[in-house]
């Protein structure tokens, strides 16, 4: 695929990643043998139907392609970028074996970004009924949760806290990695669903979440409001200036604009050199924004080594190609302070590998006597995150022990009537695993509700129930409201 | 939940204003101590403001502001009866806990005076002695004196020239209250981090139980940057979640107000660029003006 020249495009915000031309995404089509097996579906956590939608590209049906790509995701576009493929789809591919696997995700988003451009949205024929539907977040979960009960009839509202919606979408995700025009668009198509936005509201603060069952109407409640509460390292020197998360940073760069200052108001400085700690998304995100925010040297400190960083392999090898100089084995122990309350560097241990954690990594231990020091006055940790507490804060919705919201194989919650899905659920993921679990929930909501799921397909699983044809209890729409 | 229009605006001095905007929902879910994010404008910044006062029947909370920036100087400037604020996203924060104290203090200072209203209230209404603490620079600058005495039983003006009540800092007229009162169960002090830290230290020989409400900058205001964390104790926690109140005995004063100064340069450069593109917007008023004329 082609891509901007790293020394160029670590000076501007337009995405790296060009695309595929039509001709270029018709010549990889040719690369997939489809597989009987089809090992690639297995590795989409939506169970996308790969082959297929690929040998529509192959026919030159683009649109053809679309309609099998919408029948299970919602975004192509947006998956098509930022998935990491090569642990789901890509990762199972049988030509991955011996070449290149097949690029699935560019195909993908080859598809999307075709829809987008010729204005393609699949609306289905949608039969209202009366049921009131609300979602908490407007991220990825909320939002394939909210076409899929709009699709069943729904009268669906979507409450997001932030002045724009899209979740990490938008505030996370820089630009040139994924163009706010792509997420308005795929917005845009839900509000032709009927799906009605209502930004600046907190909820659990303005209404609670038992206030939306029992005073506002809502039959029933959807909670994907995300991760989000970042973790500090907890090492001296924490709180000095120049020390934030990569969420602070990337809020104001992306969401903020810190970037045309002082055209917009939220300012962002940026560090002479800079040192991000960690190596997951979040992390080069955080890193390259840097870069094009003006900074001259930006360190990558992590604490195991490259094969152990969760970052998606392209943003690696893209933030090597922009210049991050990436220090593996290296742990912060410190935050030097410049005497005026201000980061001047930060101070770190070797790291070696010893035997494999839980996680089946293997543990880094820190090598004694190795300490040395960064001049750095920017520091930012992108080291993960913890549970939302608003939500627990505000409601009587059961929390496991690390925060997260309690909930069931289906997605139900301690609630009657209220579900949950995405990072607030599992903890931090990945977008299309936060989709899946907004389609998950709006399954068991429409059984719930016991409405007719038109997405459920026909003979998956049991063929029969109770001895009636499964095919045909689905024709029989249950009404109770 | 759009459209967050101004109903009243009332001028208490050259820097203070009082903006009424109108949002039912949230004059019905507001509670002492929570606080406001608001942006004037799309190219705005998230400011936090403290709810200063509600009116669930009229469907309206009250803002009292500082012009002390660029945003805050912009909004006087702007903000007129009619108009609405680009975003406004609301009720932040954990509400005080209005506890079961017979007797407290309630200290407001500048920035302070208006959110410790609704405290104040809150105690007289739970059946609370309460006396009531509030600083200004002058005579001049004093307002909701009659709110005031009418939830406190006491009310003490300081005044940093003597212009009125009584001349000294707002920690003068927390130590004339102690005097007198040997039963104060607690205090709670809003104002500018330096009164608060002063009045902590004011109570911490009386070891009299001292609430503060911290104003670090925050950017989301719902749990997701940690641009708001102070330290309490020996905690890292985030304002905007789990305060803003906090045992003031407990804050870390300093660190909280080195962090303040983080973006000083900026600030300074954001009210230069908005004085200019003022400058700018009038000269070719004037233009225009002469233009039409002749
Ligand atoms: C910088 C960064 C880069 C990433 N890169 C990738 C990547 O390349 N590939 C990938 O697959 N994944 C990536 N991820 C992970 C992925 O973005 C998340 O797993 C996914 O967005 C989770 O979706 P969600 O819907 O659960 O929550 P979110 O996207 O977090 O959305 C939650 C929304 O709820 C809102 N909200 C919170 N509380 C309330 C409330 N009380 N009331 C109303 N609204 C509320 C929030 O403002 C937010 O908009 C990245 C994450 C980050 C932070
Ligand atoms: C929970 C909370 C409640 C608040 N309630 C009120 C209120 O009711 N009325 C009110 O007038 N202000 C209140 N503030 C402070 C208000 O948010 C700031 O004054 C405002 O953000 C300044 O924006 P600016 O662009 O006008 O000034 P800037 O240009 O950003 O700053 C100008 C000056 O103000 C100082 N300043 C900036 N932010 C803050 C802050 N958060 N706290 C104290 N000083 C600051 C700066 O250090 C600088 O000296 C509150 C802050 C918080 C966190
Ligand atoms: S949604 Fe993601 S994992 Fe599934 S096929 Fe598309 S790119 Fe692959
Ligand atoms: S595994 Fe690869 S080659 Fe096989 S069907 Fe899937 S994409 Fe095509
Ligand atoms: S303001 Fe962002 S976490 Fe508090």
């Amino acid at each position: 695929m082609r891509e901007q020249d790293p020394l160029i495009r670590a000076k501007n915000f337009e995405e790296v990643a060009c695309g595929y031309l039509a001709d270029d995404a018709l010549l990889e089509s040719e690369r997939c043998l489809m597989c009987p097996d089809q090992p690639c579906v297995s590795g989409c956590p939506v169970g996308i139907n790969i082959p297929g939608f690929i040998a529509k590209i192959n026919e030159k049906d683009f649109r053809g392609a679309y309609d099998i790509l919408t029948d299970t995701n919602l975004l192509p576009s947006i998956c098509g970028r930022i998935c990491p493929q090569e642990n789901q789809c890509e990762g199972k591919c049988t030509v991955g074996e011996s070449l290149e696997p097949v690029a699935i995700g560019r195909l993908e988003r080859f598809v999307g970004d075709t829809a987008i451009k010729a204005g393609w949205v699949n609306i289905p024929y949608i039969e209202a009924n009366r049921f009131k539907v609300g979602i908490v977040g407007s991220g990825p979960a909320g939002m394939a949760c909210a076409a899929d009960m709009a699709k069943a009839g729904c009268d669906v509202t979507v409450f997001e806290a932030f002045h724009q919606a899209g979740g990490v979408l938008k505030y996370g995700i820089p630009d040139f990695r994924l163009p706010n025009a792509v997420i308005d668009a795929e917005i845009e198509n839900l509000k032709k669903l009927g799906v009605k936005f209502e930004c600046n509201t907190l909820v659990g603060r303005l209404f609670t979440i038992e206030q939306m069952i029992t005073e506002m109407g809502f039959d029933t409640v959807f909670v994907g409001v995300g991760a989000g509460y970042p973790t500090m390292l907890g090492i001296p020197g924490d709180s000095l200036n120049g020390v934030l998360s990569a969420n602070e940073l990337l809020t104001r760069c992306n969401l903020m604009r810190a970037r045309d200052f002082p055209n917009y108001d939220t300012p962002q400085p940026m560090g002479k050199r800079v040192a991000v700690v960690g190596a997951g998304n979040t992390a080069m995100d955080a890193m390259r924004v840097s870069l094009r925010l003006g900074a001259e040297k930006v360190y990558c400190i992590y604490r195991r080594s490259h094969k152990e960083a969760p970052a998606r392999a392209e943003e690696l090898h893209h933030a090597e190609q922009e210049g991050v100089e990436f220090h593996w084995l290296t742990n912060p122990v410190a935050v030097l302070n410049d005497g005026d309350g201000n980061a001047k560097g930060i101070r770190c241990v070797r790291m070696e590998l010893g035997e494999p954690d839980e996680s089946g990594r293997r543990r880094p231990i820190p090598v004694e006597g190795s300490e040395f020091d960064f001049e750095a006055d920017l520091i930012v940790y992108a080291i993960g995150t913890n549970a939302n507490p608003i939500m627990g804060q505000t409601s009587k919705l059961r929390l496991n022990k690390w925060g997260y919201i309690d909930a069931d194989s289906g997605l139900a919650t301690s609630l009657a009537g209220v579900f949950a899905g995405g990072d607030i659920v599992t903890g931090a993921a990945t977008v299309i695993e936060a989709m899946g679990a907004g389609r998950k929930a709006a399954a068991s909501m429409k059984a719930y509700l016991g409405i007719r799921d038109s997405n459920l397909a026909y003979g998956q699983g049991e063929e029969k129930q109770f001895g009636i044809d499964l095919c045909e209890r689905n024709f029989v729409r249950v009404r109770v409201a | 939940m759009s459209n967050f229009e101004i109903v009243t605006r009332e001028d208490f001095s050259d820097v203070t204003y009082l903006l009424e905007v109108r949002h039912p929902l949230m004059a019905k879910a507001a509670k002492p101590g929570q606080f406001v994010i608001v942006m004037l404008s799309e190219q705005g910044e998230r400011i936090p403001l403290t709810i200063a006062d509600f009116d669930r029947a009229k469907g309206t909370i009250t803002l009292v502001i500082q012009a002390v920036g660029k945003t805050t100087r912009q909004m006087q400037k702007e903000c007129a009866v009619g108009t609405s604020l680009y975003a406004m996203v609301g009720p932040m924060g954990v509400p005080s806990s209005i506890s079961h104290a017979k007797k407290v203090i309630c200290v407001g200072g500048g920035l302070g005076v208006a959110p410790i209203y609704p405290q104040a209230r809150a105690f007289k209404e739970a059946g609370a002695y309460v006396i009531g603490v509030v600083g200004f620079r002058n005579k001049g600058l004093v307002f909701w004196e009659d709110k005031f005495r009418a939830v406190c039983d006491e009310y003490i003006i300081c005044t940093d020239d003597g212009s009125a009540g009584i001349k000294g800092l707002v920690t003068a007229g927390v130590t004339q209250a102690i005097d007198k009162h040997h039963d104060i169960d607690e205090v709670v002090a809003i104002g500018p981090l330096i009164m608060m830290k002063g009045c902590c230290d004011t109570t911490r020989p009386y070891a009299i139980k001292t609430m503060v409400s911290l104003n670090p900058l925050m950017v989301d205001g719902t749990g997701m940057c940690g641009g708001c964390r102070v330290k309490i104790g020996n905690h890292v926690k985030f304002a905007c979640v789990d305060g803003p109140d906090f045992d003031g005995h407990q804050v870390d004063f300093h660190d909280l107000i080195m962090r303040l100064r983080r973006y000083t340069k900026e600030e300074r450069i954001a009210m230069d660029h908005w004085e200019e593109s003022c400058r700018l917007q009038k000269s070719i008023d004037r233009k225009v003006d002469s233009a039409t004329s002749a």
